[in-house]
């Protein structure tokens, strides 16, 4: 690395607070945020736990863009030395870099992101074919981990704070195509509220930021035509 | 949100989802002043033929270019979003989709452009 500190500056509340922190080759954002708890504030309030891409519980704001800390390396996004570092857009902030993520999981309950069971557990398990269609759209949303990346990064929530957002809107779309979801008719009616899915303008910030790399524009394109379809079917 | 946040956040659906937003609102203003002025022609063709001349200048020459690029945009805007949320189809169905929309564009202007 060609300098020996980056400059990084962290949204804490109302004001901000900068910090040299050695710099090292391959340090993620995550490593320089913990460096700064460890060696110069102990007080800084921030979130991590597997450090790997599987937990979803370091995304921050990096400079503007929701990421997560743990997979973001510094090197690509240090700007002229410095970093800025911010808690979760569109989500109420705790304290430094902890953001409440109740809203968000409240989210997921309300657009119906929770099994509606076909069988009893004494039925056999029902059998799946993975090439169907439906099959292959339902795999392409279960990677989401829930970690808000996309939450933060939509406008339309930021504009309106009932819109269930992407994340709750790709689990239902996920879920309105997995054969073994008998919970259609419900999870058309939560997304089609005022709230719903309707609200989407297709900015595609979701699916640009999603770590995972998923889509949930695409997702919510599926449930707008869904519950057209359902509306103009006479709600059957 | 900083500015280098918003810089940071143009990807290109979000940049063409301002251009929508942003030509939209600048049409529905233009609108009613463009009927207001047609308008004229039943109600007092004296003055229309005044407004007219005055789109004889240049620099309503120049903001002719604007208008036209803005219905343009728009509509191009809107029928990607119809063609994005209405039709399920796959990435590269839509990338021939606005490809072929292109051509056929630029070949439609060719032959506007020949005809006057």
């Amino acid at each position: 690395m060609p300098q020996d500190t980056i400059r990084l500056t962290i949204d804490r509340g109302a004001a901000s607070e900068s910090f040299d922190v050695p710099a090292y080759e391959s340090q993620t954002v995550l490593d320089v945020v913990s460096w700064v708890q460890q060696n110069a504030d102990p007080s800084l309030a921030y979130r991590f736990a597997c450090r790997v891409g599987m937990c979803g519980s370091c995304a921050m704001m990096v400079n503007g863009v929701p990421r997560w800390t743990c997979r973001t390396h510094v090197s690509k996004v240090l700007k002229g030395g410095a970093l800025q570092v911010g808690p979760l857009r569109n989500l109420p902030v705790i304290r430094d870099l902890v953001v409440d993520m109740d809203p968000f999981f409240d989210k997921w309950v309300a657009a119906e992101g929770v099994h509606h069971g076909t069988r009893t557990r004494d039925d056999e398990i029902a059998p799946i074919d993975e090439t169907s269609p439906a099959r292959v759209e339902a795999n392409s949303g279960i990677e989401c981990i829930n970690c808000s990346v996309c939450y933060a990064a939509c406008d339309t929530v930021a504009g309106n704070p009932d819109y269930l957002g992407p994340a709750p809107l790709l689990r239902a779309w996920t879920l309105l195509n997995d054969a073994k979801d008998a919970g259609r008719v419900a999870i058309l009616d939560a997304v089609s509220g005022s709230g719903g899915c309707h609200n989407c303008h297709s900015m595609g910030s979701c699916t640009a930021y999603c770590p995972n790399e998923l889509d949930p524009m695409s997702a919510i394109a599926g449930l707008k035509r869904e519950t057209m379809k359902h509306a103009l079917r006479g709600k059957r | 949100m900083t500015m280098a946040g918003y810089r940071n956040r143009a990807h290109p659906l979000w940049l063409a989802h301002i251009v929508h937003r942003l030509s939209g609102l600048f049409l529905a203003l233009f609108l009613p002043v463009h009927f207001w002025v047609l308008a004229m022609a039943a109600s007092d063709p004296g003055r229309l033929d005044g407004w007219l001349a005055f789109t004889e200048a240049g620099i309503v020459k120049a903001a002719e270019f604007g208008l036209v690029f803005g219905l343009a945009v728009h509509m191009f805007g809107g029928l990607r979003l119809l063609a994005l949320e209405w039709l399920p189809w796959s990435a590269p169905q839509k990338t021939l989709a606005a490809a072929a929309a292109a051509l056929s564009f630029l070949i439609a202007v060719l032959f506007l452009m020949r005809a006057i």
